[in-house]
């Protein structure tokens, strides 16, 4: 709700307009019944047809009236929830796009896109419906009250007691259910993912001849969803027969009431029509009312699911000297060196592209350090090789120089400044990143390389291609560059998707590279030669290439070896070899069998 | 066509009714409090109109007449509530019911299905048949009893009693309504060509949202925020264009039928009240016939309403008892043995098999495996090495010829005694819902303590799982998540480690573990390989150097058969397949 109520108050004069001209046809509704009273009282009374006509023709040109009230005040609610939902959906996904890797893991990347989908829809909705029906509802029954009031004061008292009766019947009801249903609604989850469970499990359950517990267990939960969908129902059940007494009894207590104000001539016969009538448009309303609060809920647990998000702010945000920096950013790009003489917050050497300053890290929620006390520097032009097991922290140590994580402790340090002190823009800027998974996106491959840099020319790209070693693929395709890639790139192979993200990195000319096991799916000879290829580029570029395979890092300037989040050695290739047992483990694993043949 | 859909609905119908029939006490109950409701809330305006037309004015009241009718409508207001009641909860009862029992039967049917159906068919779709068809089943089932039948009873109760007391203001009400069915449709036709171009840019945005915020990652990499923000906004306009246009213009058929049914209600008022005039009419039933007219005409719009849930609804069931009728997979024949403690004497002759008849894939498998042998299968991916694990575990059935273990064909002993003979770990690592703990005993529910640390210690996950909060109590969510990819798979091998089954299979089983750790549990694997026939396939050739049998299979068959040196020698495929993952 908090979040919603800006995006309506932008539209203020829909979201006042339409319950307004809601309230308009409503009126014009509550006055049929007089103009019934009317006809009953003076034309039949006196046995006047001209007068009943007339009356008639009035109460159907109060009917056009009440339409078109009622299509200009759904015009307005429309705009108002189309509206409020498309500048919703622009805000979330502005505010997503602020959001770190931190935020980007603990929430999800599939709750981010059910919230801006499904529930920005039911959000609208519930926005249409409270301003058309939400507001209408209440003032119906209130106003047949007043009218009620209009006709005769004495009888009108019914309707005094009678409505807070009904409202505590049916918002009672509401009350009691409503969580029930959501208690429902989990049971229902629990059947779901025990389904979910034995069809990708289909194998093991099977192989383990477990299909006799699964059946147990499904029919446990299923039973007790059935009990919990019963409960609700019972209650709910009650809402009906109950508001129909009391509308009836009502009814009843108006006759009789009215039939001493009849016998001293207060009311006329007409007039307690009227309020019988309205006793009964009170009980139309409630019904409908009752049905609304369903939808209304909904878009209510729909707007705090969005708020969630809205709330959530970026554990990143730039710091003060990152501000400072935004101005000159031209000048941080273009020249380090100057910029480091400006800031004299370190004295790094001057050839130095990269520290890590006694980094360690912790990711939100877990227990454990995932990188322990790492302390290495890398000079401008190097290449580095990062190898480790499975969970050693290779991609957590690399994902810290672009900032896609900050350290928990420790300082990473880009050209002698602090990562943090950067524009984060700026900063990915000059970090081109390739990561382990190859992602492409729906268009052309051209539309998919000028990711990196919007104004790269045909030149640049056709040199990207060629160092990625994707020339030779991109050119055989029929529409070259303008070859469609579907979503995900699925009408690739991995190999070809791996070399076109490189490539798309590539474009960007980065003053760091960073390669996260984005080979791996290429055989040996092309790694090979792309290893080679990046290492001929011009300029300075400084490359870290993280990898699984010892061939694709054994001959970088340095290989840092990781273990279990600490550096276990560092070093070239053949010093390792000698000195490093965690480095002859994984070397010997990958070859020695081969030598051995 | 139109007929066959119509048969094929009035089958499911029949299915229906089949599965409600259990329940037919409650079914007699509701219909007959539905009947009593009905009654009861036509009955009460008549009464009403009946005490009005003793109020007329001024000394014209006669009182005991009024209380003896409002003692009336008291009493039929309490026996229709009450039916009202009985009605609501039997309905509930008959439809969760209903839906409990199928739901059941659904999930029966899934564990029996033959694998082949689960592999060909998405989970998704699996599963959207049990929770949401039926849901959906079950709001349309108590929808209809609820609506349907009372809403079609209110129409033939109200028709009978205006046409009772006045033909002509029947006729008024009868030709007026099917007006608001006219505008609604007319209304429904325009609209829809609305709607469809608004799903369809929906569509269009939703896979936008998708490629965008499913890759965050890679858009903040390049610094795309701007763009894809500027791109979102571009398609976010298109729709709140064409959905403006929708929500607009189907919001015009509630005010549109309200208007019709306001003119049924003024000629209701206008010919009733010139009857009245003409002496055919009194007060009291003119007041009962202008009450008649509301009534009349909310059945008729929630009908139409009705019809089209009854029909998906009858759609959702269709699809759940497709699912419930599939054919499941081949029964075991009577008297099946019971296979115990087996040596491991494996034999496949003449196996065809293939999974769809037009590609041919297994052809003329034979092999012959002694006991404690380790047979090991390679080649490159699709050539159909998983396919024969698929056959030994009877995942599915071949074609032609026979397997057999220690002389019995698979197909005579019990599924439960073959499946349970072997220890499989196979390269797609599944978990379930549970603590670590569940998941290490599935094979051997009454291990000790000791026996699961001494497991997983030997696949080496002892000391990972050490170091989860809770240790092996640490509860794992569906799928897994929470653990990498490497520490599944070390679940999985120790879950085998435990029970120890006296045949082996191993489908890639080191797949997501780095080549070191592999290394150490390699020396486990061997020890738990020794006097076990064991069957292992792996891509890394490193890992099935030391096994007794390789098959080096391509396109469904064996292409060459023997030992690590023997095939080298051949200098055939699968000296190729090696030289070039070790080329350096």
């Amino acid at each position: 709700m908090k979040t919603l109520l800006p995006y309506l108050r932008q539209y203020k004069k829909e979201t006042i307009l339409a319950p307004l001209f809601k309230l308009l046809e409503a009126s014009f509704e509550l006055l049929v019944p007089l103009v019934m009273a009317k006809i009953i009282d003076v034309g039949i009374a006196n046995r006047d047809k001209k007068y009943v006509m007339l009356m008639c023709l009035l109460m159907v040109s109060l009917g056009v009236v009440g339409m078109i009230c009622s299509f200009t005040a759904q015009f307005f609610s429309a705009k108002a929830a189309v509206g409020v939902s498309t500048k919703l959906r622009h805000a979330l996904f502005a505010h997503i796009q602020s959001f770190s890797f931190t935020e980007l893991d603990t929430m999800g990347t599939s709750t981010l896109i059910t919230r801006m989908t499904s529930d920005v829809n039911q959000v609208q909705n519930g926005v249409n419906m409270t301003l058309r029906l939400f507001l209408r509802s209440p003032c119906v029954v209130f106003g047949a009250m007043i009218m009620a009031f209009t006709i005769d004061f004495k009888s009108a008292l019914v309707f005094v007691g009678t409505i807070p009766l009904l409202s505590l019947v049916v918002f009672g009801i509401m009350a009691i259910t409503m969580p029930l249903y959501k208690k429902a609604q989990s049971g229902l989850d629990r059947v779901l993912s025990v389904t979910r469970e034995n069809l990708t499990g289909v194998r093991v359950i099977r192989a383990f001849n477990k299909e006799p517990e699964e059946r147990i267990r499904f029919e446990e939960n299923n039973r007790a969803l059935t009990v919990m969908q019963k409960k609700v129902g019972k209650i709910s059940g009650l809402m009906n027969p109950i508001t129909y007494v009391i509308v009836n009894a009502a009814t009843v207590l108006l006759i009789w009431q009215g039939a001493f104000r009849v016998d001293t001539g207060v009311i006329t016969q007409g007039e307690l029509i009227a309020l019988v009538n309205y006793m009964s448009q009170i009980l139309v309303e409630l019904v409908k009312l009752a049905n609304l609060i369903v939808t209304i809920t909904k878009a209510l647990a729909s707007a705090n699911r969005v708020d969630s998000i809205m709330e959530l702010e970026t554990s990143m945000p730039d710091t003060a000297a990152a501000e400072s920096r935004k101005e000159d950013t031209i000048v941080i790009e273009t020249d380090p060196l100057e910029k480091r003489t400006g800031n004299q917050q370190n004295n790094a050497p001057a050839d130095e592209a990269v520290r890590f300053d006694h980094v360690s890290l912790t990711y939100k929620n877990a227990g454990e350090e995932s990188l322990t006390d790492i302390d290495f520097s890398v000079k401008r032009g190097e290449t580095i090789g990062i190898i480790g097991g499975t969970g050693s922290g290779k991609s957590s140590l690399v994902n810290l120089i672009p900032r896609f994580y900050d350290a928990t402790n420790g300082r990473v340090i880009i050209n002698g400044v602090d990562v943090k002190d950067y524009p984060l823009h700026s900063l990915r800027d000059k970090v081109g990143v390739v990561l382990q998974k190859a992602t492409l996106f729906k268009g052309t491959i051209r539309e998919n390389l000028l990711w990196g840099n919007k104004n790269a020319s045909d030149e640049l790209l056709n040199e990207a291609l060629e160092i990625s070693q994707a020339k030779e693929f991109v050119e055989k395709k029929e529409d070259g560059l303008m070859t469609q890639v579907a979503q995900g790139g699925k009408n690739l192979s991995g190999g070809q998707r791996q070399r076109l993200t490189i490539a798309r990195a590539l474009v960007k000319k980065p003053d760091i590279l960073i390669l996260d096991d984005s080979a791996s799916a290429l055989d040996f000879a092309t790694d090979a030669k792309l290893r080679k290829a990046i290492r001929e580029m011009d300029g300075n570029m400084t490359v870290f290439i993280v990898s699984q395979r010892t061939s694709s890092i054994m001959y970088a300037d340095r290989i840092v070896v990781l273990d279990d989040g600490k550096v276990a050695g560092m070093g070239t290739h053949g010093e390792l070899l000698k000195t490093c047992a965690v480095y002859q483990e994984i070397y010997q694993s990958q070859f020695k069998k081969a030598k051995e043949a | 066509m139109e007929k066959n859909k119509k048969q094929k609905q009035k089958a499911t119908m029949g299915k229906v009714l089949c599965a409600i029939r259990p329940y037919w006490p409650f079914v007699l109950l509701s219909i007959l409090a539905a009947a009593v409701t009905v009654i009861g809330t036509l009955y009460v305006p008549i009464v009403i109109g009946d005490a009005l037309d003793y109020i007329i004015a001024r000394g014209q009241v006669d009182f005991a007449y009024v209380s003896r009718k409002l003692i009336t409508i008291v009493v039929v207001v309490l026996i229709t509530a009450l039916s009202q009641w009985i009605m609501n909860t039997s309905n509930n009862r008959i439809a969760y019911n209903t839906v409990r029992d199928i739901r059941n039967q659904a999930f029966q049917k899934i564990e029996i299905l033959p694998l082949k159906y689960i592999d060909s068919h998405s989970y998704g779709e699996i599963v959207s048949r049990v929770i949401a068809d039926v849901d959906q089943f079950s709001d349309g089932l108590l929808m209809g009893f609820t609506q349907f039948f009372t809403g079609v009873l209110t129409i033939v109760g109200t028709l009978g009693f205006m046409l009772v007391n006045n033909v002509a203001i029947t006729l008024v009400v009868v030709l007026v309504t099917p007006l608001s069915f006219f505008v609604a449709g007319f209304i429904a036709k325009k609209t829809y060509i609305m709607f469809k171009k608004q799903s369809e840019t929906r569509g269009e945005q939703t896979a936008l949202i998708e490629e965008m915020i499913g890759n965050q990652k890679v858009v903040q990499a390049f610094n795309y925020e701007d763009d894809a923000l500027e791109r979102f906004d571009e398609i976010n306009e298109k729709l709140a264009d064409c959905s403006l246009k929708a929500v607009f213009f189907s919001s015009l058929t509630n005010p549109s039928t309200r208007f019709v049914n306001s003119l049924a209600y003024t000629g209701v008022g206008l010919v009733g009240a010139l009857s009245v005039i003409g002496g055919r009419l009194t007060v009291g039933q003119l007041s009962c016939f202008l009450s008649y007219a509301n009534q009349y005409t909310k059945p008729f719009n929630e009908i139409s309403g009705v019809v089209t849930e009854l029909q998906n609804a009858l759609a959702c069931a269709a699809r759940i008892f497709e699912l419930i009728e599939e054919e499941p997979q081949v029964p075991e024949p009577e008297h099946a043995i019971i296979l115990e403690h087996p040596e491991g004497n494996v034999n496949l002759t003449h196996v065809y098999f293939s999974y769809s008849p037009e590609t041919k894939l297994v052809q003329d498998f034979n092999l012959a495996v002694k006991p404690g042998q380790r047979v090991a299968i390679v080649g490159p991916t699709g050539c159909g090495k998983t396919t024969i694990i698929n056959l030994l575990m009877r995942f599915y059935d071949v074609d032609k010829g026979s397997i057999s273990v220690d002389g019995l064909d698979i197909r005579e002993v019990t599924r439960r005694s073959l499946r349970g003979s072997y220890g499989m770990v196979l390269q797609e690592t599944w978990l379930k819902t549970g603590t670590i703990r569940d998941n290490i005993i599935m094979g051997k529910p009454n291990a000790t303590e000791e026996e699961i640390v001494a497991a997983a210690k030997a696949s080496h996950a002892h000391s990972f799982i050490k170091r989860l909060p809770k240790g092996y109590d640490t509860v794992i969510t569906e799928e897994g998540g929470g653990l990498s990819q490497g520490q599944k798979q070390l679940l999985c091998i120790t879950r085998v480690m435990l029970c120890l089954p006296p045949m082996l299979i191993l489908d890639e089983a080191t797949s997501s573990i780095d080549t070191r750790t592999e290394m150490h549990i390699q020396e486990a694997f061997a020890r738990m390989m020794k006097g076990r026939t064991s069957f292992i396939v792996a891509h890394r050739l490193s890992t099935i150097q030391e096994a007794d049998v390789i098959l080096v299979m391509n396109n469904g068959n064996i292409i060459e058969q023997g030992n690590h040196r023997e095939l080298l020698e051949k200098n055939g495929f699968y000296a190729n397949l090696y030289n070039s993952q070790f080329m350096q």
